[in-house]
C-alpha cells in the first residue's frame, strides 16, 4: 500500500486509473475515492444504495512490470460492503441495493459443513433408540435440524403384523428380504431429508449389526457425500437389558396382543437370531472409522477418530447423559411486585403471595421427600428469594437469568405498545428469533441455557426456580417442543412442573400450589402487522394492577 | 459492600460459591498422569492446569521430574532411571511423597481445588501408593494415561522439550537423545498399564496416539467430565490464532465505552490494512470470527472472506453505563467506579457483566479454537483480555489490565509447554483506551483521583 492513486468515478460505468502496483475496480458512480497511502476518504451520497467495489491490494506485479490486473474474483475480495441490521434478529449483514445479502455469517456457528449420518449399531434392548431420539431431541433444541429414522417402523409398515421371532432368524430368506428393503427405503428417506429438505444430521436407528450391513450405508455416505459418525452400545446386565424390554418393549405395537411372558420370551429369542451374526465395530478393522463404543450404559466409552464440531458435541453429550430414574422440578420464582404491575424484566423481590408461594414450595418439597435434592436459582432476587425460604443450599446460575429485554426492560405491554410499535409487532411475528434492541431472543437464551441442560444430565433429582422465558426453553427441551411452539408454553406462576423421564420420553405432572397470582401469559395476537392498531396489539396482555 | 451486587450478599452461608459458576465438584481432585517418558504428560498437565485456572478452578501441577532435579542437583546419565538403581529408586520414592505431601498442602492451606500429578506412574504398586494417599485425605482421582507408539510423535517431543532441558544442558543433540531413549527403555521394562478389567472400578481417560483414540471410564462428576471433554479436544497440529480488536470506533474517539457504534475513518484505515496484512500472511484455511456488534463485522468485511458470527464475542456488557465517558460514570456513579478499580475481575456493572462473567461466556469459544487449526478472532478490548489471559496463562489479577491496544494483532503460537506472541501494529493510527488501575481506590477518593489514568479522547 505505498502509492497514490486517484480515481474517478462516470455515471454508470467502470473507470479506474491504474498506478504501478495498484489497481482499483469501481462499479457504480456518485463516489469520490480519494486514495493516498492509507488515506481513504470517501464521501458517499445519500441516495448511494449500489454496492460499489473499490480494493486497495498489493498485488503482485506482472513480469513485465506492467501493473496487473486481476480478474473479477480477486478484486472482490478487499470490499468492505455496507451493512445492515436486520431488524428481527438484530443481527448485522452486509447489503447489496439495500437489501441484505445472503452471508454464512448468518449463521451461527458453523457445526458441520456436510450433513451427518449418525448410525446406531448393537443388539435389541441395549437402547439405540432411546439414545436416537434423546440425541435428535437435544440437536434439534440446540438449532441443529436433525431427524431420526427407525427402521423397526418401516418393517411395521410393510408388514403388517407381527407374528413372532421367526421373522428375525437369520436363515428367514422372506424375513431378510424384507428387512434389507425397509433399510434401503430408510436410506432413500435419509437422502431426501439430508440432501433436499435441508437436515443436517440424521440418525439411522438400526441394529447394523453386521459389517456387510454397515458397509452398504458407508457406501452410500460416500456416494452423497455425507459424513458418518457410529454409535454402538454394547451392554451385557441382564438386569438393564431386562428393565429395558418392560420399559419399551412391552408397549410396543408388536407385542398388543401378547401378555407379558409371552412379549418377553419372544423377544429374547429374537436378540438371540442376532447374537450369532452380531460383529461389533472392530479397534483394528475399523480403527479409521468414527465412532463412540457405549458399553455398560456409560460405565465406559471408547471413542475413535472425532472428525468435527458436532460430533465432538454429540460425544460429550452421549457422555452425559444416564438412565438412573430421577425427577426434575421446574418452576418459577414467587409472584413479584413487577409481575403484579404488568411489567416485564427488571430485578424486583417478591410480592407477598410471592412469599406465600416460597413457603408452600418449601413445604411441598419435604412432602416430596425427594433424595438428595439439588435446588438452583437463578442470580436475580426473585428466585434467590423463593429458594431461601426452603431452607436448604442452593446454587445460583447467572445462566438461568430471565430474558433479556433491553430498552424494554421493566416497561409494561402498553408501554412498549407506545414506545416501540413497530419492535412489538416483529417480536410477534416471530418471537423465537426476535431479539430486543440491546437484549436477547429466546434464540440466544437457548443457546445461553445448553450448559445448564448439559449439567441436568447429568445430575439427578433436580429443582430449578428461574423465569418465564427460561422455564419455557428448558421444558421445550423436555418435551421436545420446535422453536414455534416454545415461546408459547403455558408456564404459569406459582406452579411447579415435575418431569419424571418414561419410556422414550417424559411424563409431566403440574402442581398448583394454590396461592393466586396473575397470570403473565401473552398468547399471540391475530393481527402481528406492523401497520396494526394498538387495540389489536394489546388484545391479548393479561389483566394486570 | 456491594462488589458483586446484592445477589451475593443474599446468598446462604458457608460454603456456598458466590461466583457465576456453580460448585464443580466437592472434594479435591487429584489427576494423576500415567505413561512412559515423552508421551506428552508434561504437555497435559500444564495446558489442562491453564484451563481448570481460567474456568475459575483453582489447580496446580506436581512435577515429581522437577522435585528429583532440585533433590540431585546434577543429571548424570540414564543410568538413574534403571529399575535396579536402588539408591535412586530410593530418591525417586522421596521425591513422589515429597509431591504427594505438598498436594495436601496445597488442598488444605491454598484452598485449590485440583492438582495435577505428573510423573510417569508406570507401575501398579506407584498407582496404589497414589490411590492410598487419596483415600486417607478424601480425594478423588482420576487417572489421565497417553499412550503412544508412533516413533516420530516421540522424535518430535524430544526434539521440542526434552532437549532443552535442565538434565541435558551440557550435551550435544545426539548424545542427549540417545540418553533420553535409553531413559524410556528403563521405564518399558516395568510398564503396566491401565488395565480394562483389573482398573474396571477407578475413573480414568486413556488417550491413544494423540487423540485419535479415546478410552474413557467411570466419570464420575462434573468436573472430571469438563476434563475429558476438553482433552477430547485439544490437539498438536500446528497452527496459529490472531487475535485483534475492530478497528477504532466512533465511541472509541469520543471516549465513550460499550455501545454499537461504526468504525471511524481511522478505523475504516485499519480494516483495509488488515485486510492486506492477512493477505500477506497466506494462512492456509483461516477462519474468521467476529462477534455481533458492527464495529468487528465491518473489520471482517474489509477482509473480503466469509467469517462467522459469535454472540459470545461481544463486548462486556456494561449495563448502565454503557455509552458512557470514565468521567460521566465517576459523576454518576461514584461508588461504582471505586469498587470497580478495587477488583476489576469480580466487579459487575449494575444491570450488566463483570470479567468473571464474560470468562464463563467465552468459554465454548476458547474450546472451539482449541479445536480449529489458523484462526482469526476479531473482537473487543475486555473480550481480548480475557482470550489472551488463557493462551498466555495470565491470573484474574492481571487479566483486567492486559494491554490490548487498538489496531495491533497479536499472533499467538504454541510452542512447547506454551505459546509464541507477537505484536504486530499495522501502523495506523488510534486511540488509547486502556485505563490503568489509579492508586486510589477508595470509595470516598477525590473525582481528580479517579480519572487520573484515563486516556485521552476527543
Amino acid at each position: 500500500m505505498k502509492y497514490i492513486v486517484p480515481i474517478y468515478f462516470g455515471r454508470e460505468g467502470c473507470c479506474f486509473f491504474l498506478h504501478a502496483r495498484c489497481l482499483a475496480v469501481i462499479r457504480y458512480s456518485r463516489y469520490l475515492i480519494m486514495l493516498s497511502r492509507y488515506d481513504i476518504q470517501t464521501t458517499v451520497s445519500s441516495s448511494f444504495r449500489s454496492s460499489v467495489i473499490a480494493i486497495f491490494s498489493s498485488l503482485e506485479p506482472n513480469h513485465d512490470n506492467t501493473a496487473g490486473m486481476s480478474s473479477t474474483e480477486d478484486i472482490i475480495m478487499a470490499i468492505p460492503r455496507e451493512l445492515t441490521q436486520n431488524p428481527l434478529r438484530k443481527i448485522w449483514m452486509p447489503c447489496k441495493n439495500g437489501l441484505p445479502e445472503k452471508h454464512i455469517s448468518q449463521k451461527r456457528v458453523c457445526m458441520t459443513n456436510c450433513p451427518t449420518l449418525i448410525v446406531t449399531v448393537g443388539l435389541p434392548a441395549r437402547g439405540k433408540t432411546y439414545i436416537s431420539k434423546k440425541l435428535t431431541r437435544y440437536l434439534n433444541w440446540i438449532g441443529v435440524p436433525t431427524k431420526e429414522f427407525n427402521v423397526g417402523e418401516y418393517r411395521r409398515e410393510c408388514v403388517k403384523t407381527y407374528k413372532s421371532f421367526e421373522f428375525f432368524c437369520p436363515d428367514n430368506e422372506e424375513g431378510l428380504k424384507i428387512r434389507k428393503q425397509c433399510a434401503l427405503t430408510a436410506l432413500n428417506d435419509v437422502r431426501q431429508y439430508l440432501s433436499v429438505e435441508g437436515g443436517q444430521v440424521a440418525v439411522f436407528d438400526a441394529t447394523n449389526t453386521t459389517r456387510e450391513r454397515r458397509s452398504t450405508i458407508m457406501r452410500f455416505v460416500d456416494q452423497n457425500g455425507y459424513k458418518v459418525f457410529f454409535v454402538e452400545s454394547l451392554c451385557e446386565d441382564p438386569k438393564v437389558i431386562a428393565e429395558n424390554i418392560v420399559q419399551v418393549k412391552l408397549g410396543s405395537p408388536d407385542y398388543i396382543d401378547c401378555n407379558t411372558e409371552e412379549a418377553i420370551q419372544d423377544f429374547m429369542k429374537r436378540i438371540n437370531c442376532y447374537e450369532n451374526s452380531y460383529q461389533p465395530l472392530d479397534e483394528n478393522l475399523d480403527r479409521e472409522l468414527s465412532y463412540i463404543k457405549i458399553m455398560d450404559v456409560g460405565q465406559r466409552y471408547l471413542v475413535n477418530r472425532v472428525l468435527d464440531h458436532i460430533q465432538s458435541r454429540i460425544v460429550y453429550y452421549l457422555m452425559n447423559i444416564h438412565i438412573t430414574p430421577r425427577s426434575i422440578y421446574l418452576c418459577r420464582h414467587g409472584e413479584s411486585d413487577l409481575n403484579i404491575r404488568g411489567c416485564i424484566g427488571g430485578d424486583s423481590g417478591l410480592s407477598t403471595r410471592g412469599k406465600e408461594f416460597a413457603q408452600c414450595l418449601g413445604q411441598f418439597i419435604q412432602d416430596q421427600n425427594i433424595k438428595d435434592l439439588k435446588v438452583w436459582t437463578s442470580q436475580m432476587k426473585r428466585t434467590i428469594q423463593t429458594a431461601e425460604a426452603l431452607g436448604v443450599p442452593y446454587e445460583q446460575w447467572k445462566a438461568l437469568n430471565e430474558i433479556d429485554a433491553g430498552v424494554c426492560e421493566e416497561m409494561m405491554y402498553e408501554e412498549i405498545q407506545e414506545h416501540y410499535p413497530l419492535e412489538f409487532a416483529l417480536r410477534d411475528q416471530d418471537k423465537y428469533r426476535y431479539r430486543y434492541p440491546k437484549g436477547e431472543s429466546y434464540e440466544d437464551l437457548v443457546q445461553r441455557l445448553e450448559p445448564v441442560i448439559m449439567e441436568l444430565e447429568r445430575q439427578e433429582n433436580v429443582l430449578v426456580i428461574c423465569h418465564q422465558a427460561v422455564m419455557r426453553c428448558l421444558l421445550a427441551y423436555f418435551l421436545d417442543k420446535s422453536a414455534e411452539e416454545l415461546p408459547y408454553l403455558k408456564c404459569p406462576l406459582h406452579t411447579v412442573l415435575k418431569l419424571t423421564p418414561v419410556a422414550y420420553g417424559c411424563k409431566v405432572e403440574s402442581i398448583y400450589l394454590k396461592v393466586e397470582a396473575v397470570n403473565t401469559h401473552r398468547d399471540k395476537p391475530e393481527n402481528v402487522d406492523i401497520s396494526r392498531l394498538a387495540e389489536e396489539a394489546l388484545l391479548t396482555v393479561p389483566a394486570h394492577y | 459492600m456491594e462488589r458483586r451486587k446484592k445477589a451475593v450478599m443474599r446468598k446462604r452461608t458457608r460454603g456456598e460459591s458466590t461466583a457465576s459458576v456453580p460448585q464443580f465438584t466437592n472434594s479435591p481432585t487429584m489427576i494423576v498422569m500415567v505413561g512412559l517418558p515423552a508421551r506428552g504428560k508434561t504437555y497435559i498437565s500444564k495446558k489442562l492446569t491453564r484451563y481448570l485456572n481460567w474456568i475459575g478452578v483453582p489447580t496446580k501441577v506436581f512435577n515429581v521430574g522437577q522435585y528429583r532435579r532440585d533433590a540431585v542437583q546434577t543429571y548424570k546419565n540414564y543410568e538413574f532411571f534403571r529399575p535396579d538403581n536402588k539408591d535412586a529408586m530410593k530418591i525417586r520414592k522421596a521425591c513422589a511423597l515429597a509431591a504427594l505431601k505438598d498436594v495436601c498442602c496445597y488442598f488444605t492451606q491454598d484452598h485449590g481445588q485440583v492438582a495435577v500429578f505428573d510423573a510417569t506412574n508406570t507401575t501398579r504398586d506407584r498407582r496404589e501408593l497414589i490411590l492410598s494417599f487419596a483415600k486417607d485425605n478424601g480425594y478423588k482421582v482420576f487417572f489421565v494415561e497417553s499412550l503412544c507408539d508412533d516413533p516420530e510423535i516421540i522424535a518430535e517431543n524430544i526434539t521440542q522439550v526434552k532437549l532443552s532441558s535442565p538434565d541435558y544442558i551440557n550435551c550435544d543433540k545426539e548424545e542427549a537423545v540417545a540418553d533420553f531413549l535409553k531413559r524410556i527403555d528403563c521405564y518399558k521394562i516395568t510398564y503396566v498399564p491401565l488395565d480394562d478389567e483389573k482398573d474396571r472400578h477407578l475413573s480414568y481417560i486413556k488417550i491413544f496416539n494423540v487423540g485419535s483414540r479415546y478410552l474413557v471410564n467411570q466419570v464420575q462428576d462434573h468436573i472430571q467430565s469438563r476434563i475429558v471433554y476438553y482433552l477430547m479436544n485439544i490437539h498438536v497440529t500446528p497452527r496459529t490464532i490472531y487475535l485483534c480488536r475492530h478497528g477504532e470506533s466512533e465511541l472509541n474517539l469520543v471516549g465513550r465505552i460499550g455501545g454499537d457504534s461504526g468504525l471511524s475513518t481511522q478505523g475504516i484505515k485499519f480494516a483495509a490494512a488488515l485486510g492486506s496484512y492477512i493477505r500477506g500472511q497466506c494462512i492456509p484455511d483461516l477462519k474468521i470470527w467476529t462477534s455481533h456488534m458492527r464495529r468487528t463485522i465491518q473489520t471482517a468485511e474489509a477482509i473480503g472472506v466469509p467469517y462467522e458470527q459469535w454472540k459470545a464475542l461481544n463486548e462486556i456488557d456494561a449495563g448502565v453505563c454503557e455509552e458512557l465517558t470514565y468521567e460521566e460514570i465517576q459523576d454518576h456513579f461514584q461508588e461504582e467506579f471505586a469498587l470497580r478499580d478495587q477488583d476489576k475481575y469480580r466487579y459487575r456493572y449494575p444491570k450488566g457483566e463483570s470479567y468473571e462473567d464474560l470468562v464463563q461466556r467465552l468459554e465454548p469459544v476458547i474450546m472451539e479454537l482449541e479445536r480449529q487449526e489458523n484462526v482469526l478472532v476479531i473482537c473487543h478490548q475486555a473480550v481480548m483480555r480475557c482470550l489472551l489471559a488463557y493462551f498466555l496463562d495470565k491470573s484474574a489479577d492481571e487479566l483486567p489490565y492486559l494491554k490490548c491496544p487498538l489496531h495491533t494483532v497479536l499472533k499467538l503460537t504454541p510452542v512447547a509447554y506454551g505459546c509464541k506472541v507477537e505484536s504486530i501494529f499495522l501502523n495506523v493510527e488510534a486511540v488509547n483506551t486502556h485505563r490503568e488501575r489509579p492508586t486510589n481506590v477508595d470509595v470516598d477518593r477525590d473525582p481528580e483521583d479517579a480519572l487520573l489514568t484515563v486516556p485521552e479522547h476527543n
